[in-house]
Protein backbone atom coordinates (compact mmCIF):
# COMPACT_ATOMS: atom_id res chain seq x y z
CA UNK A 1 0.00 0.00 0.00
CA UNK A 2 2.90 2.27 1.10
CA UNK A 3 4.70 1.37 -1.73
CA UNK A 4 2.34 2.24 -4.24
CA UNK A 5 1.54 5.50 -2.76
CA UNK A 6 5.17 6.47 -3.32
CA UNK A 7 5.28 5.18 -6.14
CA UNK A 8 2.20 7.17 -7.74
CA UNK A 9 3.52 10.34 -6.41
CA UNK A 10 7.09 9.44 -8.29
CA UNK A 11 4.76 9.41 -11.43
CA UNK A 12 2.90 11.93 -10.87
CA UNK A 13 5.92 14.40 -10.06
CA UNK A 14 7.20 13.02 -13.38
CA UNK A 15 3.68 13.71 -15.35
CA UNK A 16 3.89 17.32 -13.46
CA UNK A 17 7.69 17.75 -15.10
CA UNK A 18 7.37 16.75 -18.48
CA UNK A 19 3.98 18.31 -18.97
CA UNK A 20 5.59 21.97 -17.76
CA UNK A 21 8.54 21.25 -20.02
CA UNK A 22 5.79 20.57 -22.89
CA UNK A 23 4.29 23.74 -22.05
CA UNK A 24 7.72 25.99 -23.02
CA UNK A 25 6.94 27.94 -26.21
CA UNK A 26 8.31 31.02 -27.94
CA UNK A 27 7.35 34.64 -26.18
CA UNK A 28 6.18 36.59 -28.92
CA UNK A 29 5.27 35.54 -32.33
CA UNK A 30 6.20 37.84 -35.45
CA UNK A 31 7.08 41.33 -34.99
CA UNK A 32 8.39 42.60 -37.99
CA UNK A 33 5.63 44.36 -39.66
CA UNK A 34 6.70 47.99 -39.21
CA UNK A 35 2.94 49.50 -40.31
CA UNK A 36 1.28 51.04 -37.87
CA UNK A 37 -1.98 50.02 -39.75
CA UNK A 38 -4.77 49.39 -37.90
CA UNK A 39 -5.13 45.08 -39.35
CA UNK A 40 -1.32 45.12 -38.13
CA UNK A 41 -1.27 45.78 -35.03
CA UNK A 42 -0.74 42.92 -32.24
CA UNK A 43 -3.33 43.29 -29.95
CA UNK A 44 -4.45 41.89 -27.02
CA UNK A 45 -7.95 41.57 -28.50
CA UNK A 46 -8.13 41.84 -31.99
CA UNK A 47 -10.14 44.87 -33.07
CA UNK A 48 -10.10 46.77 -30.36
CA UNK A 49 -7.98 49.03 -28.19
CA UNK A 50 -7.45 47.79 -24.83
CA UNK A 51 -6.62 50.38 -22.49
CA UNK A 52 -5.69 50.32 -18.73
CA UNK A 53 -5.87 52.33 -15.45
CA UNK A 54 -6.58 52.10 -12.33
CA UNK A 55 -10.31 52.97 -10.80
CA UNK A 56 -11.19 55.06 -9.15
CA UNK A 57 -10.05 57.37 -12.08
CA UNK A 58 -9.55 60.73 -10.98
CA UNK A 59 -9.71 64.22 -12.13
CA UNK A 60 -8.14 66.45 -13.88
CA UNK A 61 -7.15 63.01 -15.40
CA UNK A 62 -10.25 61.59 -16.55
CA UNK A 63 -13.63 63.32 -16.07
CA UNK A 64 -17.24 62.75 -16.86
CA UNK A 65 -20.20 60.94 -14.37
CA UNK A 66 -18.88 57.64 -13.01
CA UNK A 67 -20.69 54.49 -14.53
CA UNK A 68 -20.00 50.78 -13.50
CA UNK A 69 -17.57 49.79 -12.98
CA UNK A 70 -15.79 53.23 -12.44
CA UNK A 71 -15.84 55.12 -9.69
CA UNK A 72 -15.62 59.01 -8.99
CA UNK A 73 -14.89 59.40 -13.22
CA UNK A 74 -15.58 57.72 -16.02
CA UNK A 75 -12.69 56.84 -18.24
CA UNK A 76 -14.62 56.15 -21.10
CA UNK A 77 -16.19 59.51 -21.19
CA UNK A 78 -13.43 61.10 -22.97
CA UNK A 79 -13.18 63.74 -20.36
CA UNK A 80 -9.87 64.42 -18.17
CA UNK A 81 -6.49 65.11 -19.60
CA UNK A 82 -5.69 61.03 -20.09
CA UNK A 83 -8.65 59.83 -20.84
CA UNK A 84 -8.90 62.50 -23.96
CA UNK A 85 -5.09 61.92 -24.48
CA UNK A 86 -5.98 58.25 -24.94
CA UNK A 87 -8.85 58.45 -27.57
CA UNK A 88 -6.55 61.05 -29.74
CA UNK A 89 -3.89 58.70 -29.86
CA UNK A 90 -6.77 55.69 -30.38
CA UNK A 91 -7.99 57.74 -33.36
CA UNK A 92 -4.80 58.37 -35.03
CA UNK A 93 -4.12 54.25 -34.84
CA UNK A 94 -7.41 54.48 -36.61
CA UNK A 95 -9.59 52.96 -33.90
CA UNK A 96 -13.56 54.64 -33.40
CA UNK A 97 -14.14 55.64 -29.80
CA UNK A 98 -16.70 52.20 -30.53
CA UNK A 99 -13.51 50.55 -30.70
CA UNK A 100 -11.99 51.71 -27.80
CA UNK A 101 -12.05 49.57 -24.34
CA UNK A 102 -11.00 50.12 -21.02
CA UNK A 103 -10.19 48.03 -17.95
CA UNK A 104 -9.28 48.77 -14.61
CA UNK A 105 -5.52 47.57 -13.88
CA UNK A 106 -4.45 48.48 -10.36
CA UNK A 107 -1.00 50.70 -10.19
CA UNK A 108 1.08 47.79 -9.55
CA UNK A 109 -0.61 44.81 -11.88
CA UNK A 110 0.66 47.38 -14.51
CA UNK A 111 3.98 45.98 -14.13
CA UNK A 112 3.56 42.60 -12.99
CA UNK A 113 5.83 39.97 -15.03
CA UNK A 114 3.46 37.90 -17.97
CA UNK A 115 1.30 38.49 -20.39
CA UNK A 116 -0.90 42.04 -19.80
CA UNK A 117 -4.34 42.79 -20.28
CA UNK A 118 -4.10 45.57 -21.52
CA UNK A 119 -2.44 47.05 -25.06
CA UNK A 120 -1.09 50.32 -22.78
CA UNK A 121 -2.08 51.60 -19.55
CA UNK A 122 -2.36 55.21 -19.06
CA UNK A 123 -2.44 56.15 -15.09
CA UNK A 124 -0.05 59.25 -14.21
CA UNK A 125 3.26 56.23 -14.56
CA UNK A 126 6.36 58.32 -14.06
CA UNK A 127 8.78 57.56 -16.71
CA UNK A 128 12.70 56.31 -15.39
CA UNK A 129 15.13 54.18 -16.13
CA UNK A 130 14.75 51.04 -13.74
CA UNK A 131 11.39 50.58 -14.44
CA UNK A 132 11.89 51.18 -18.00
CA UNK A 133 14.29 47.88 -17.72
CA UNK A 134 10.71 46.22 -16.91
CA UNK A 135 8.22 47.34 -19.04
CA UNK A 136 8.53 50.22 -22.08
CA UNK A 137 7.49 53.51 -22.17
CA UNK A 138 5.52 56.20 -24.88
CA UNK A 139 7.38 59.09 -24.87
CA UNK A 140 6.08 61.85 -22.89
CA UNK A 141 2.77 62.76 -22.87
CA UNK A 142 2.70 65.46 -19.85
CA UNK A 143 5.26 67.04 -18.07
CA UNK A 144 5.17 66.86 -14.66
CA UNK A 145 6.40 68.87 -11.80
CA UNK A 146 5.73 68.19 -7.82
CA UNK A 147 3.81 70.16 -5.86
CA UNK A 148 2.72 69.74 -1.93
CA UNK A 149 -0.91 70.29 -0.65
CA UNK A 150 -1.24 71.20 3.11
CA UNK A 151 -4.04 72.76 5.22
CA UNK A 152 -4.66 76.50 5.18
CA UNK A 153 -3.65 77.98 8.90
CA UNK A 154 -1.02 75.05 9.79
CA UNK A 155 2.18 76.40 10.47
CA UNK A 156 3.75 74.73 6.96
CA UNK A 157 1.37 76.78 5.16
CA UNK A 158 3.80 79.79 5.65
CA UNK A 159 6.64 77.93 3.83
CA UNK A 160 7.78 79.89 0.69
CA UNK A 161 11.12 77.62 0.16
CA UNK A 162 12.23 74.16 -0.32
CA UNK A 163 14.60 74.24 2.59
CA UNK A 164 12.10 75.79 5.03
CA UNK A 165 9.98 72.14 4.45
CA UNK A 166 12.63 70.05 6.09
CA UNK A 167 10.93 69.75 9.91
CA UNK A 168 7.00 68.93 8.68
CA UNK A 169 6.06 65.39 8.47
CA UNK A 170 5.48 64.81 4.43
CA UNK A 171 3.33 62.12 2.64
CA UNK A 172 2.99 60.91 -0.80
CA UNK A 173 1.28 58.22 -2.62
CA UNK A 174 2.79 54.84 -3.23
CA UNK A 175 4.23 54.23 -6.87
CA UNK A 176 4.81 57.66 -6.96
CA UNK A 177 7.63 59.86 -7.93
CA UNK A 178 6.96 62.47 -5.44
CA UNK A 179 8.33 60.07 -2.02
CA UNK A 180 11.78 59.69 -3.78
CA UNK A 181 11.27 63.41 -4.18
CA UNK A 182 10.71 64.25 -0.59
CA UNK A 183 13.96 61.57 0.18
CA UNK A 184 15.94 63.31 -2.28
CA UNK A 185 15.77 66.83 -2.54
CA UNK A 186 13.61 67.51 0.77
CA UNK A 187 15.39 65.33 2.74
CA UNK A 188 12.70 65.68 6.09
CA UNK A 189 14.13 65.42 9.56
CA UNK A 190 10.70 63.60 10.46
CA UNK A 191 10.04 60.01 8.55
CA UNK A 192 7.91 60.72 5.44
CA UNK A 193 4.95 58.06 4.93
CA UNK A 194 3.54 56.46 1.67
CA UNK A 195 -0.07 55.98 1.46
CA UNK A 196 -0.85 53.05 -0.75
CA UNK A 197 -4.31 54.82 -2.02
CA UNK A 198 -4.78 58.46 -2.54
CA UNK A 199 -7.88 57.66 -0.03
CA UNK A 200 -5.17 57.28 2.45
CA UNK A 201 -3.46 60.00 1.70
CA UNK A 202 -5.83 62.86 1.61
CA UNK A 203 -7.46 61.00 5.19
CA UNK A 204 -4.09 62.03 7.05
CA UNK A 205 -3.87 65.56 5.41
CA UNK A 206 -7.53 66.02 6.73
CA UNK A 207 -6.81 64.15 10.34
CA UNK A 208 -3.33 66.28 10.22
CA UNK A 209 -1.31 63.28 10.03
CA UNK A 210 0.71 64.79 7.83
CA UNK A 211 1.97 68.05 7.68
CA UNK A 212 2.10 68.31 3.63
CA UNK A 213 1.01 65.79 1.06
CA UNK A 214 3.59 66.06 -2.06
CA UNK A 215 1.71 64.95 -5.36
CA UNK A 216 1.61 65.87 -9.11
CA UNK A 217 0.64 69.33 -9.59
CA UNK A 218 -2.89 68.79 -11.60
CA UNK A 219 -3.70 66.00 -8.63
CA UNK A 220 -2.62 68.77 -6.04
CA UNK A 221 -5.68 71.17 -7.60
CA UNK A 222 -7.92 68.53 -7.25
CA UNK A 223 -6.88 67.48 -3.96
CA UNK A 224 -7.70 71.02 -3.21
CA UNK A 225 -10.99 71.78 -4.46
CA UNK A 226 -12.04 68.60 -4.00
CA UNK A 227 -11.06 65.99 -1.69
CA UNK A 228 -9.68 67.89 1.30
CA UNK A 229 -11.89 71.51 2.23
CA UNK A 230 -9.46 74.05 3.66
CA UNK A 231 -6.22 73.54 2.10
CA UNK A 232 -4.19 74.95 -0.56
CA UNK A 233 -1.58 74.23 -2.88
CA UNK A 234 1.53 75.78 -0.80
CA UNK A 235 3.25 75.64 -4.26
CA UNK A 236 5.27 73.21 -6.78
CA UNK A 237 9.20 72.71 -7.01
CA UNK A 238 11.42 73.35 -9.76
CA UNK A 239 12.16 70.53 -12.34
CA UNK A 240 14.67 67.89 -11.77
CA UNK A 241 16.96 67.84 -13.82
CA UNK A 242 16.41 65.80 -17.08
CA UNK A 243 12.38 66.80 -16.17
CA UNK A 244 10.11 64.06 -15.32
CA UNK A 245 7.21 63.08 -17.70
CA UNK A 246 4.31 60.75 -17.47
CA UNK A 247 4.52 57.95 -20.07
CA UNK A 248 2.15 55.06 -21.25
CA UNK A 249 3.00 51.80 -20.00
CA UNK A 250 3.43 48.78 -22.40
CA UNK A 251 4.40 44.97 -22.05
CA UNK A 252 8.45 45.16 -22.54
CA UNK A 253 9.03 44.10 -26.18
CA UNK A 254 5.45 45.42 -27.85
CA UNK A 255 5.52 46.43 -31.22
CA UNK A 256 2.70 49.33 -30.26
CA UNK A 257 4.94 51.51 -28.64
CA UNK A 258 6.61 52.91 -31.75
CA UNK A 259 3.09 53.35 -32.90
CA UNK A 260 1.53 55.03 -30.01
CA UNK A 261 4.87 57.41 -30.66
CA UNK A 262 4.11 58.54 -33.72
CA UNK A 263 0.48 59.52 -32.74
CA UNK A 264 2.26 61.50 -30.16
CA UNK A 265 4.40 63.10 -31.97
CA UNK A 266 1.87 64.01 -34.74
CA UNK A 267 -0.63 65.00 -31.73
CA UNK A 268 2.10 67.46 -29.99
CA UNK A 269 3.40 69.13 -33.36
CA UNK A 270 -0.08 69.88 -34.22
CA UNK A 271 -0.80 71.51 -31.20
CA UNK A 272 -3.68 69.07 -30.03
CA UNK A 273 -1.55 68.24 -27.03
CA UNK A 274 -1.26 71.74 -26.06
CA UNK A 275 -5.07 72.00 -26.74
CA UNK A 276 -5.83 69.64 -24.42
CA UNK A 277 -3.39 70.28 -21.34
CA UNK A 278 -5.48 74.33 -21.13
CA UNK A 279 -8.88 72.36 -21.87
CA UNK A 280 -8.21 70.09 -18.59
CA UNK A 281 -4.73 70.91 -16.40
CA UNK A 282 -5.03 74.68 -17.44
CA UNK A 283 -5.21 75.38 -13.22
CA UNK A 284 -1.82 73.30 -12.42
CA UNK A 285 0.01 76.48 -13.76
CA UNK A 286 -0.50 79.08 -11.74
CA UNK A 287 1.28 77.77 -8.19
CA UNK A 288 4.08 79.67 -6.95
CA UNK A 289 7.81 77.92 -7.44
CA UNK A 290 9.51 76.81 -4.29
CA UNK A 291 13.02 77.86 -4.33
CA UNK B 1 19.62 -11.74 12.73
CA UNK B 2 19.86 -7.89 14.25
CA UNK B 3 24.08 -7.50 15.36
CA UNK B 4 25.29 -5.05 17.83
CA UNK B 5 25.99 -2.22 14.77
CA UNK B 6 22.51 -2.67 13.30
CA UNK B 7 20.95 -2.11 16.82
CA UNK B 8 23.13 1.25 17.15
CA UNK B 9 22.23 2.17 13.73
CA UNK B 10 18.49 2.01 14.34
CA UNK B 11 18.49 4.46 17.55
CA UNK B 12 20.63 6.39 15.02
CA UNK B 13 17.63 6.09 12.76
CA UNK B 14 15.09 6.99 15.27
CA UNK B 15 16.96 9.88 16.27
CA UNK B 16 16.66 10.91 12.62
CA UNK B 17 13.17 10.01 11.67
CA UNK B 18 12.56 12.16 14.73
CA UNK B 19 13.42 15.04 12.37
CA UNK B 20 11.37 13.52 9.93
CA UNK B 21 8.20 13.06 11.95
CA UNK B 22 6.07 15.47 9.94
CA UNK B 23 6.72 11.89 7.22
CA UNK B 24 4.79 9.89 9.80
CA UNK B 25 7.87 8.00 9.06
CA UNK B 26 8.67 7.10 12.93
CA UNK B 27 9.44 3.66 14.03
CA UNK B 28 10.14 2.44 10.18
CA UNK B 29 13.78 2.40 10.15
CA UNK B 30 16.83 2.68 7.34
CA UNK B 31 14.22 2.13 4.93
CA UNK B 32 11.61 4.67 5.56
CA UNK B 33 14.49 7.56 5.50
CA UNK B 34 15.70 6.18 2.31
CA UNK B 35 12.95 6.57 0.87
CA UNK B 36 11.69 9.96 2.45
CA UNK B 37 14.87 11.17 1.27
CA UNK B 38 14.45 9.76 -2.47
CA UNK B 39 10.79 10.97 -2.73
CA UNK B 40 12.19 14.25 -1.17
CA UNK B 41 15.00 14.40 -3.68
CA UNK B 42 12.64 13.73 -6.80
CA UNK B 43 10.11 16.07 -4.95
CA UNK B 44 12.63 18.87 -5.33
CA UNK B 45 13.97 17.99 -8.93
CA UNK B 46 10.74 17.83 -10.14
CA UNK B 47 9.73 21.36 -8.64
CA UNK B 48 12.72 23.12 -9.82
CA UNK B 49 12.68 21.80 -13.40
CA UNK B 50 9.03 22.66 -13.66
CA UNK B 51 9.20 26.15 -12.50
CA UNK B 52 13.16 26.71 -14.59
CA UNK B 53 11.54 25.22 -17.49
CA UNK B 54 8.49 27.28 -17.85
CA UNK B 55 7.84 29.73 -20.51
CA UNK B 56 7.73 32.88 -18.22
CA UNK B 57 10.78 31.56 -16.10
CA UNK B 58 13.59 34.16 -17.84
CA UNK B 59 10.73 37.21 -16.71
CA UNK B 60 10.39 35.62 -13.10
CA UNK B 61 13.90 35.36 -12.70
CA UNK B 62 14.88 39.17 -13.79
CA UNK B 63 11.87 40.63 -11.91
CA UNK B 64 11.90 38.72 -8.33
CA UNK B 65 15.17 36.93 -8.39
CA UNK B 66 17.89 39.60 -8.94
CA UNK B 67 20.50 39.25 -6.41
CA UNK B 68 21.61 43.26 -6.88
CA UNK B 69 17.22 44.69 -6.09
CA UNK B 70 17.17 41.73 -3.43
CA UNK B 71 20.37 43.34 -1.47
CA UNK B 72 19.76 46.65 -2.79
CA UNK B 73 16.38 47.17 -0.72
CA UNK B 74 17.43 45.05 2.44
CA UNK B 75 19.06 47.73 4.48
CA UNK B 76 16.60 50.03 3.88
CA UNK B 77 13.75 47.58 4.06
CA UNK B 78 15.88 46.13 7.79
CA UNK B 79 15.88 49.82 9.22
CA UNK B 80 12.09 50.18 8.71
CA UNK B 81 11.70 46.54 9.96
CA UNK B 82 12.81 47.65 13.58
CA UNK B 83 9.08 49.27 14.02
CA UNK B 84 7.45 46.10 13.30
CA UNK B 85 9.68 44.38 16.08
CA UNK B 86 8.63 47.29 18.04
CA UNK B 87 4.80 47.11 17.30
CA UNK B 88 5.06 43.48 17.70
CA UNK B 89 6.66 43.44 21.14
CA UNK B 90 4.56 46.04 22.78
CA UNK B 91 1.13 45.21 21.63
CA UNK B 92 1.74 41.22 22.51
CA UNK B 93 2.06 42.54 26.51
CA UNK B 94 -0.76 44.11 25.94
CA UNK B 95 -2.81 41.41 24.45
CA UNK B 96 -1.39 38.60 26.72
CA UNK B 97 -2.77 40.87 29.34
CA UNK B 98 -6.34 42.08 28.02
CA UNK B 99 -7.09 38.87 26.80
CA UNK B 100 -6.46 37.29 29.73
CA UNK B 101 -9.21 39.46 31.16
CA UNK B 102 -11.28 38.68 28.85
CA UNK B 103 -11.27 34.69 29.25
CA UNK B 104 -11.22 34.70 33.09
CA UNK B 105 -14.58 36.77 32.08
CA UNK B 106 -15.96 34.30 29.96
CA UNK B 107 -15.10 31.46 32.62
CA UNK B 108 -17.12 32.94 35.46
CA UNK B 109 -19.63 30.65 36.70
CA UNK B 110 -23.08 31.52 37.67
CA UNK B 111 -26.19 33.79 36.33
CA UNK B 112 -24.91 36.70 37.67
CA UNK B 113 -22.24 37.42 35.55
CA UNK B 114 -24.27 36.29 32.18
CA UNK B 115 -24.03 40.03 31.44
CA UNK B 116 -19.92 39.91 31.27
CA UNK B 117 -20.12 36.43 30.20
CA UNK B 118 -22.16 37.55 27.07
CA UNK B 119 -20.04 41.02 26.55
CA UNK B 120 -17.08 38.78 26.89
CA UNK B 121 -18.52 36.52 23.95
CA UNK B 122 -19.57 39.23 21.82
CA UNK B 123 -16.16 40.54 22.14
CA UNK B 124 -14.36 37.38 20.68
CA UNK B 125 -16.65 37.31 17.98
CA UNK B 126 -16.66 40.67 16.37
CA UNK B 127 -12.58 40.34 16.95
CA UNK B 128 -12.19 37.43 15.39
CA UNK B 129 -14.72 38.35 12.54
CA UNK B 130 -13.94 41.27 11.41
CA UNK B 131 -10.46 41.39 8.91
CA UNK B 132 -7.75 42.80 10.70
CA UNK B 133 -7.18 45.42 8.01
CA UNK B 134 -10.42 47.14 8.52
CA UNK B 135 -10.57 47.68 11.81
CA UNK B 136 -6.62 49.12 11.43
CA UNK B 137 -7.79 51.50 8.85
CA UNK B 138 -10.83 52.06 10.57
CA UNK B 139 -9.23 52.95 13.66
CA UNK B 140 -6.21 54.52 11.98
CA UNK B 141 -7.82 57.46 9.87
CA UNK B 142 -11.08 57.14 11.67
CA UNK B 143 -10.14 57.67 15.37
CA UNK B 144 -8.33 60.68 14.72
CA UNK B 145 -10.66 62.44 12.12
CA UNK B 146 -12.82 62.65 15.39
CA UNK B 147 -10.28 65.68 16.43
CA UNK B 148 -10.77 65.14 20.21
CA UNK B 149 -8.84 66.48 21.91
CA UNK B 150 -6.28 64.40 23.59
CA UNK B 151 -6.88 61.77 21.44
CA UNK B 152 -3.72 60.38 19.77
CA UNK B 153 -3.41 61.04 16.06
CA UNK B 154 -0.30 58.62 15.83
CA UNK B 155 -1.22 55.85 13.21
CA UNK B 156 1.28 53.53 14.79
CA UNK B 157 -0.90 53.73 18.07
CA UNK B 158 -3.96 53.24 16.41
CA UNK B 159 -2.70 50.57 14.25
CA UNK B 160 -0.95 48.69 17.36
CA UNK B 161 -4.39 49.68 19.45
CA UNK B 162 -6.14 47.64 16.52
CA UNK B 163 -3.80 44.64 15.97
CA UNK B 164 -4.40 44.66 20.59
CA UNK B 165 -8.21 43.76 19.63
CA UNK B 166 -7.95 41.62 17.07
CA UNK B 167 -4.95 39.50 18.61
CA UNK B 168 -6.66 39.66 22.02
CA UNK B 169 -9.89 37.83 20.42
CA UNK B 170 -7.87 35.17 19.55
CA UNK B 171 -5.79 35.22 22.51
CA UNK B 172 -8.91 35.02 24.91
CA UNK B 173 -10.16 31.52 23.08
CA UNK B 174 -6.86 30.24 23.61
CA UNK B 175 -6.53 30.62 27.44
CA UNK B 176 -10.16 30.13 27.69
CA UNK B 177 -9.51 26.69 26.35
CA UNK B 178 -6.77 26.33 28.74
CA UNK B 179 -9.06 27.23 31.57
CA UNK B 180 -11.54 24.79 30.52
CA UNK B 181 -8.63 22.23 30.47
CA UNK B 182 -8.15 22.43 34.43
CA UNK B 183 -10.31 19.14 35.42
CA UNK B 184 -13.12 20.83 38.18
CA UNK B 185 -12.13 18.75 41.12
CA UNK B 186 -8.49 21.17 41.19
CA UNK B 187 -11.10 23.90 41.71
CA UNK B 188 -13.09 21.85 44.33
CA UNK B 189 -9.86 20.75 45.89
CA UNK B 190 -8.85 24.46 45.88
CA UNK B 191 -11.73 25.79 47.59
CA UNK B 192 -11.89 22.97 50.15
CA UNK B 193 -8.96 24.22 51.45
CA UNK B 194 -10.23 27.56 52.09
CA UNK B 195 -8.96 29.39 48.92
CA UNK B 196 -11.52 32.03 47.71
CA UNK B 197 -12.84 31.65 44.04
CA UNK B 198 -10.40 34.10 43.23
CA UNK B 199 -7.52 32.91 45.07
CA UNK B 200 -8.24 29.43 43.65
CA UNK B 201 -8.31 30.41 39.72
CA UNK B 202 -5.43 32.88 40.50
CA UNK B 203 -2.93 30.34 42.48
CA UNK B 204 -4.42 26.65 41.36
CA UNK B 205 -6.04 27.11 38.02
CA UNK B 206 -4.21 29.82 35.67
CA UNK B 207 -1.00 28.63 36.68
CA UNK B 208 -1.99 25.04 34.96
CA UNK B 209 -3.92 26.83 32.17
CA UNK B 210 -1.57 29.04 31.24
CA UNK B 211 1.12 26.46 30.76
CA UNK B 212 -1.04 24.16 28.50
CA UNK B 213 -1.49 26.82 26.27
CA UNK B 214 2.10 28.12 25.77
CA UNK B 215 2.57 26.37 22.44
CA UNK B 216 -0.90 28.10 21.15
CA UNK B 217 0.03 31.73 22.12
CA UNK B 218 3.60 31.55 20.61
CA UNK B 219 1.29 30.89 17.40
CA UNK B 220 -0.80 33.74 17.72
CA UNK B 221 2.41 35.67 18.42
CA UNK B 222 3.83 34.70 15.07
CA UNK B 223 0.55 35.46 13.56
CA UNK B 224 0.82 39.08 14.71
CA UNK B 225 4.58 39.30 14.10
CA UNK B 226 3.17 38.81 10.42
CA UNK B 227 0.24 41.05 10.73
CA UNK B 228 2.76 44.10 11.82
CA UNK B 229 2.80 44.41 7.76
CA UNK B 230 -0.87 45.76 7.69
CA UNK B 231 0.28 48.60 9.53
CA UNK B 232 1.93 49.88 6.61
CA UNK B 233 -1.45 50.11 5.01
CA UNK B 234 -1.91 52.95 6.86
CA UNK B 235 1.06 54.81 4.97
CA UNK B 236 3.43 54.16 7.78
CA UNK B 237 6.83 52.99 6.32
CA UNK B 238 7.63 49.80 7.97
CA UNK B 239 9.00 46.99 6.26
CA UNK B 240 6.70 46.15 4.11
CA UNK B 241 5.54 49.30 2.80
CA UNK B 242 9.49 49.83 1.99
CA UNK B 243 9.84 47.13 -0.15
CA UNK B 244 6.29 48.35 -1.56
CA UNK B 245 8.13 51.82 -2.24
CA UNK B 246 11.41 49.52 -3.55
CA UNK B 247 9.57 47.57 -5.96
CA UNK B 248 7.06 50.48 -7.18
CA UNK B 249 10.24 52.70 -7.73
CA UNK B 250 12.01 49.68 -9.77
CA UNK B 251 9.03 48.06 -11.09
CA UNK B 252 10.76 44.81 -9.66
CA UNK B 253 9.82 42.23 -6.48
CA UNK B 254 13.65 41.61 -4.96
CA UNK B 255 12.32 43.98 -2.41
CA UNK B 256 9.53 41.89 -1.52
CA UNK B 257 12.27 38.89 -1.00
CA UNK B 258 14.46 40.91 1.20
CA UNK B 259 11.40 41.56 3.64
CA UNK B 260 10.12 38.25 3.61
CA UNK B 261 13.83 36.80 4.79
CA UNK B 262 13.33 39.64 7.87
CA UNK B 263 9.59 38.19 8.27
CA UNK B 264 11.22 34.78 8.37
CA UNK B 265 14.31 35.47 10.25
CA UNK B 266 12.27 36.17 13.02
CA UNK B 267 9.35 33.89 12.78
CA UNK B 268 11.05 30.40 11.94
CA UNK B 269 12.97 29.98 15.32
CA UNK B 270 9.52 30.83 17.11
CA UNK B 271 8.11 28.26 15.39
CA UNK B 272 10.96 25.86 16.13
CA UNK B 273 10.53 26.92 19.52
CA UNK B 274 6.86 26.19 19.39
CA UNK B 275 7.54 22.92 18.11
CA UNK B 276 9.72 21.94 20.99
CA UNK B 277 7.49 23.23 23.47
CA UNK B 278 5.19 21.56 22.73
CA UNK B 279 6.87 18.02 21.63
CA UNK B 280 8.26 18.47 25.89
CA UNK B 281 4.68 19.13 27.22
CA UNK B 282 3.45 15.52 24.94
CA UNK B 283 6.69 14.09 26.64
CA UNK B 284 5.62 15.01 29.91
CA UNK B 285 1.80 13.77 29.63
CA UNK B 286 2.75 10.86 28.13
CA UNK B 287 5.44 10.12 30.98
CA UNK B 288 2.32 10.74 33.86
CA UNK B 289 3.92 13.36 35.17
CA UNK B 290 2.90 15.94 37.71
CA UNK B 291 0.82 19.11 36.33
CA UNK B 292 2.23 21.66 38.61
Amino acid sequence: MRKLAFLALVALLAVAAAGCGSTKKSASGSTGSTSCAKGNLNLVSSGTLTIGTDNPAFPPWFGGTPHKPWQVSDPRSGQGYESAVAYAVAKQLGFAKGEVTWTHVPFSNSFAPGPKSFDFDINQISFSKARAKVVDFSDSYYDVNQSVVVNKGTPIASVTSVAALKPYELGAQLGTTSYQFINDTIKPSKKPSVFPSNAGAVQALKNKQIDGLVVDLPTAFYVTAVQVPHSKVLGQFPAPPGGEHFGMVFQKGSSLVTCVNKALSKLRSDGTLKGLQQQWLAKATGAPTLK
Amino acid sequence: MASEGDRRSDAEVARRSRLLGSLRLEGEGARGVAIALLSTAVFVVAVVVAVTQSAGWPEVRRVFFSWHDISGSFPEIARAFVLNVKIFLVCEVFILVFALMIAVLRSLPGPVFFPLRALAIMYADLARGVPTILVIALLGFGAPALQLTGVPTSRVFWAGVGLVLIYSGYVAEVYRAGIESVHPSQEAAARSLGLSRFQALRRVILPQAIRRVIPPLLNDFIGLQKDTALVGTLGVIEAFNQSQIDSNATFTYGAYLAAAALFVAITIPLARLTDLLIARDRRRRQAGGGLA
